[in-house]
C-alpha cells in the first residue's frame, strides 16, 4: 500500500533502541540537581541512573542550604543529546527535585574537583615530586621521610595530568571528590 | 486538645479528611494499632482481601473506575513485598494509589527484625514517591502530601511506611488546610505558542489522526468530552491505545478502533500513512510503535502530555505540548475557533475514502463455526447481550485481553480496567472486585483466560464475603494462549510449558466458594448461558470452553512496522526473523 507517497526516513529514534551507538555523538554533560534534603533522596537519584541505564562519570552531593533543607547534587553524565534530554526530564519529574540545571548547555561554568595524592619515594624522585607539585600548585598536607600527601584543587583534566606525572614518581593512592560546578556570572 | 491523638488514630482521621470511603487491606503485627482504630469507627469500609497483591489491584480497579485514588493498608515485610507487583502495575498505567504499610518499630529498623523488610528501599523504583515516617507529628502531613502527589500531574502510586511505635505514639494532627503548600506542582496549562503551531498544522493537514491514550481518561471526564468535541468539529479520525479505550465512544463515527500490535488494520495503516499525528495523552509505547525507524515516517507529530519525560523519549515530535489534556484541548479549540475553524476539507475527504477502503478489509473477521465456541464469537455475544447496560469490564492479560479490546465497545471513560504497561496476569479478578465495591449496582465482568485467572483466584473469597456480584467470564482454551501463539510463530511450534494441565473443575470451584458456576461448550447454548450469568444475583465463575488453538489477529510482529500487519493464519509463515524474536 503506497498511494500516499510517503518519504522514506524519519527522525524518530529511541533512547532504548538497540541502534548503532556510533550513529550519534556521545556528549558529557554536567548537571546540577537541587533536591530536598530528605532521607533516601540520593538513592532515588542514583536509582534513576542505574534503573534506566544512564552513565555516571562523577557525582558529588552535600547540603547547601540548611534552613531550606536543600542539597546540591552535581553529576557528570554522558550520552547522546536525546539521552541527555531524557535524563534531565526524568530528574525533573521526581517529587523531591526542585531544579535541574545543565551547566554544559546553559553557558560557561567553572568546574573544580579536590584530590589527595599519596606519593612515596626517596632521593631524586622525591625532589622531583615536590617540584612538580609546586608547578601544579598542589599543597603538601602530610609528610614523612618517605612520603608526601599532596592536596590539589582543579579541573578533572588537571588532576588527571598531575596523576600521570606522579605515577612514575611513586604514586600510591588517589582520593578524588568528584566535580563541583557553578555557572559563571550571575 | 482534639488535635492530639495517636499515630494510628491520625491515619484513620487523615483518610476520612481526604474523603476515603473504602480501604483494601490485610492486617498483621505491624499495623495492629491502625486496625484497632478501624474497628472503632464506621465511616471507612475495610475490604479484607486474601492476598496483598489482590488488595492493590482492587484499589486500582476502584481508582480507575471512579477517578479517585485507591487506598491500601498492609503489614510490614511480606505484606509490603506482596504489594510490589500492584505498585509497579499502577506506576506503569498511571493509577493514583495511596498504600500504607506497617513497619517494625523505629528502634528495631536495621536489626533484621521479624517481618522486617526495607520497604521504602524496595518500593522506591516502584512508586511515584514514598516516605518512611519516623515522627508521629509528621504523619498526618505526610499522608495529606501523599494524596496530593498521587493525584497531581501524571498520577501514580505512593507509599507511606509507618513503624509500629509511630502508630502508638501521640502527636499533633495537622489539618489539610494547614499543611505547607507542596513544591510539587506540575504544569497544567499548555504553552499557547505551541498550541497555535498545532492549530496551524491541523488547518492544513490532509491526513490527520488523533492518537489518544490513558492520559485523556486520567485528565477526567471533561477531557473525554473535549476530545469528542474536537473530533466532531474537525472530522478527524480517532484511534486509541489499550489504556485510552472509552475516551472516544466506540459508536462514534470517527472511531477507527484500537491501534498497536493487535490493533485494527485501519487504525495502524492510518497511523502509518498520516501527515499529522496528534498524540493526546499517550506515550509511544513499544506495543504501539512497532519498528521505531519506520514509525509513521511521513507525518509531523504533536504530543500533548503532562509528563515532560514522556515527550521525545521514544519518538521525536515536532510540537511538544506540556500540560493537562483537558486544559490543552480547551485552548486548542479556542485558538482554532478564533482563527475561523479552518480545515483542509478536500484532503480530509480523500483521507476518509482511503480509510474506508482499509476498513473494508474487515480485519476482525474470523472463521466462525457451530462446532466449537470461538473466543471472538463469545466476546461478540457478550457485547451484544450486555450493550447498553451499566457495564464495567476488567481483564486479565493475554489473548482474551486483546480480543476484549477488539470486540467490546466502550462508550465512556472509566469503564475499562486492564493491565496495560506491566501486563500483570492476575490483575482482572481483584480489579473487578474493586470496581464492584465502587459501583455496587453495576454489571462488572472480568474477561479472563483460565491461566491468568488462577493467579489470584483466592480473591473469590473476598467477592463472596463482601457480596460483590462480579462475573468471571473465563475463555478457557486450556492454554497460555498468547505464549502458545508466539511459540507457534517464533519458536517452531515447540509449545514449551504453555498448556494448562490439572485445571480445576471451575463449576465445582464456584460451588466450593459458595457462588455460581456455569460451563458452556456448545455455541448454541452460549447466549442462554451468558444471560444466566448476567441475571444471577451474586458472583459467577463462567467457564467458557473455547477453541484451543485460535490465534489473535491482526498482529504486527515484533520488529515490524505498522504497514506489515498479519491479518490471519495464512500470513504467518516465516514472518518473524531472528531480530524480531529478540524483542518481546
Amino acid at each position: 500500500m503506497s498511494p500516499l507517497n510517503i518519504k522514506k526516513g524519519s527522525s524518530s529514534h529511541s533512547a532504548y533502541d538497540l541502534r548503532d551507538p556510533n550513529a550519534e555523538v556521545i556528549e558529557a554533560h554536567t548537571l546540577a540537581v537541587i533536591v530536598e534534603n530528605e532521607p533516601g533522596v540520593l538513592a532515588r537519584v542514583i536509582g534513576l541512573f542505574s534503573g534506566r541505564g544512564y552513565n555516571i562519570d562523577s557525582l558529588t552531593v552535600a547540603e547547601v542550604d540548611h534552613t531550606g533543607h536543600l542539597s546540591r547534587i552535581t553529576v557528570v553524565t554522558r550520552g547522546t543529546p536525546q539521552v541527555i534530554a531524557q535524563i534531565k526530564a526524568q530528574l525533573a519529574r521526581m517529587v523531591p527535585v526542585r531544579q535541574v540545571h545543565d551547566l554544559t548547555e546553559e553557558g560557561p561554568s567553572v568546574q573544580r574537583e579536590l584530590a589527595l595524592f599519596k606519593v612515596a619515594g626517596k632521593g631524586d624522585a622525591r625532589i622531583e615530586a615536590l617540584r612538580l607539585a609546586e608547578i601544579f600548585r598542589a599543597n603538601v598536607v602530610d609528610s614523612t621521610l618517605e612520603s608526601f600527601v599532596f592536596e590539589m584543587t582543579g579541573t578533572p583534566e588537571k588532576i588527571d595530568a598531575f596523576a600521570e606525572l606522579m605515577r612514575p614518581l611513586g604514586l600510591r593512592e588517589i582520593a578524588r571528590t568528584g566535580v563541583a560546578a557553578l555557572a559563571r556570572g550571575l | 486538645m482534639t488535635n492530639t491523638m495517636t499515630g494510628a488514630a491520625m491515619v484513620v482521621k487523615a483518610l476520612k479528611d481526604q474523603g476515603v470511603d473504602v480501604v483494601f487491606g490485610y492486617p498483621g503485627g505491624a499495623v495492629l494499632p491502625i486496625y484497632d482504630e478501624i474497628f472503632q469507627q464506621n465511616d471507612i469500609r475495610h475490604i479484607l482481601v486474601r492476598h496483598e497483591q489482590g488488595a492493590v489491584h482492587m484499589a486500582e480497579g476502584y481508582a480507575r473506575s471512579t477517578g479517585k485514588p485507591g487506598v491500601v493498608l498492609v503489614t510490614s515485610g511480606p505484606g509490603a513485598t506482596n504489594a510490589v507487583t500492584g505498585l509497579v502495575d499502577a506506576l506503569m498505567d498511571s493509577i493514583p494509589l495511596v498504600v500504607l504499610t506497617g513497619q517494625v518499630p523505629t528502634f528495631m529498623i536495621g536489626t533484621d527484625g521479624f517481618q522486617e523488610a526495607d520497604t521504602v528501599g524496595i518500593t522506591r523504583p516502584c512508586t511515584k514517591m514514598n516516605w518512611l515516617v519516623k515522627d508521629t507529628d509528621k504523619l498526618s502531613e505526610t499522608i495529606h502530601q501523599a494524596f496530593h502527589v498521587a493525584t497531581s500531574g501524571r498520577p501514580g502510586p505512593v507509599l507511606i511506611d509507618i513503624p509500629k511505635d509511630v502508630q502508638f505514639a501521640t502527636g499533633t494532627y495537622t489539618q489539610i488546610e494547614k499543611i505547607k503548600v507542596s513544591h510539587y506542582q506540575p504544569r497544567v496549562k499548555g504553552d499557547i505558542e505551541q498550541i497555535t503551531r498545532l492549530v496551524e498544522m491541523l488547518e492544513t493537514a490532509e491526513r490527520p489522526i488523533l492518537y489518544t491514550g490513558g492520559g485523556v481518561i486520567n485528565s477526567g471526564p471533561r477531557a473525554s468530552q473535549l476530545l469528542r468535541d474536537l473530533a466532531e468539529a474537525t472530522g478527524f479520525p480517532v484511534t486509541s491505545t489499550l489504556m485510552g479505550l472509552g475516551a472516544y465512544p466506540a459508536s462514534g463515527k470517527n472511531w477507527l478502533g484500537m491501534l498497536g500490535m493487535h490493533g485494527l488494520y485501519e487504525a495502524n495503516l492510518a497511523m502509518h500513512g498520516c501527515d499529522l499525528m496528534i498524540n493526546i495523552g499517550a506515550r509511544f509505547d513499544d506495543r504501539i510503535t512497532g519498528r521505531i525507524k519506520d514509525f509513521s515516517p511521513g507525518s509531523r507529530k504533536a504530543h500533548i502530555d503532562i509528563d515532560a519525560s514522556s515527550i521525545n523519549k521514544v519518538i521525536h515530535v515536532d510540537v511538544p505540548i506540556l500540560g493537562d489534556v483537558a486544559s490543552v484541548l480547551e485552548d486548542l479549540l479556542q485558538v482554532w475557533t478564533a482563527r475561523g475553524r479552518k480545515l483542509n476539507n478536500e484532503g480530509l475527504a480523500k483521507w476518509w475514502k482511503q480509510i474506508n477502503e482499509w476498513r473494508a478489509v474487515d480485519c476482525l473477521s474470523f472463521n466462525n463455526t457451530d462446532k466449537v465456541i470461538k473466543p471472538q464469537h463469545a466476546l461478540q455475544r457478550l457485547e451484544a447481550l450486555t450493550k447498553g447496560m451499566d457495564r464495567y469490564i476488567t481483564t486479565e492479560v493475554g489473548q482474551h485481553q486483546m480480543w476484549a479490546a477488539q470486540f467490546l465497545g466502550f462508550e465512556g471513560p472509566n469503564r475499562w480496567m486492564t493491565s496495560g504497561g506491566l501486563g500483570t496476569m492476575g490483575y482482572g479478578l481483584p480489579a473487578s472486585i474493586g470496581v464492584q465495591i465502587a459501583h455496587p449496582e453495576a454489571l462488572v465482568i472480568n474477561v479472563a483466560g483460565e491461566a491468568s485467572w488462577l493467579m489470584n483466584m483466592q480473591e473469590m473469597g473476598t467477592a463472596m464475603q463482601f457480596r460483590a456480584p462480579v462475573k468471571q467470564f473465563i475463555l478457557n482454551n486450556e492454554r497460555l494462549g498468547m505464549v502458545r501463539q508466539w511459540q507457534e510463530l517464533l519458536h517452531g511450534e515447540r509449545y514449551s510449558h504453555s498448556w494448562s494441565e490439572s485445571l480445576p473443575d471451575f463449576v465445582k470451584l464456584a460451588e466450593a466458594f459458595g457462588c455460581k458456576g456455569i460451563r458452556v461448550s456448545d455455541p448454541k447454548d452460549l447466549d442462554d448461558a451468558i444471560m444466566e450469568m448476567i441475571r444471577y444475583d451474586g458472583p459467577v465463575i463462567f467457564d467458557c470452553l473455547v477453541a484451543k488453538h485460535e490465534n489473535c489477529f491482526p498482529m504486527i510482529p515484533s520488529g515490524r512496522p505498522h504497514n506489515e500487519m498479519l491479518l490471519g493464519d495464512a500470513d504467518t509463515q516465516g514472518v518473524i526473523g531472528a531480530k524480531g524474536a529478540v524483542l518481546v
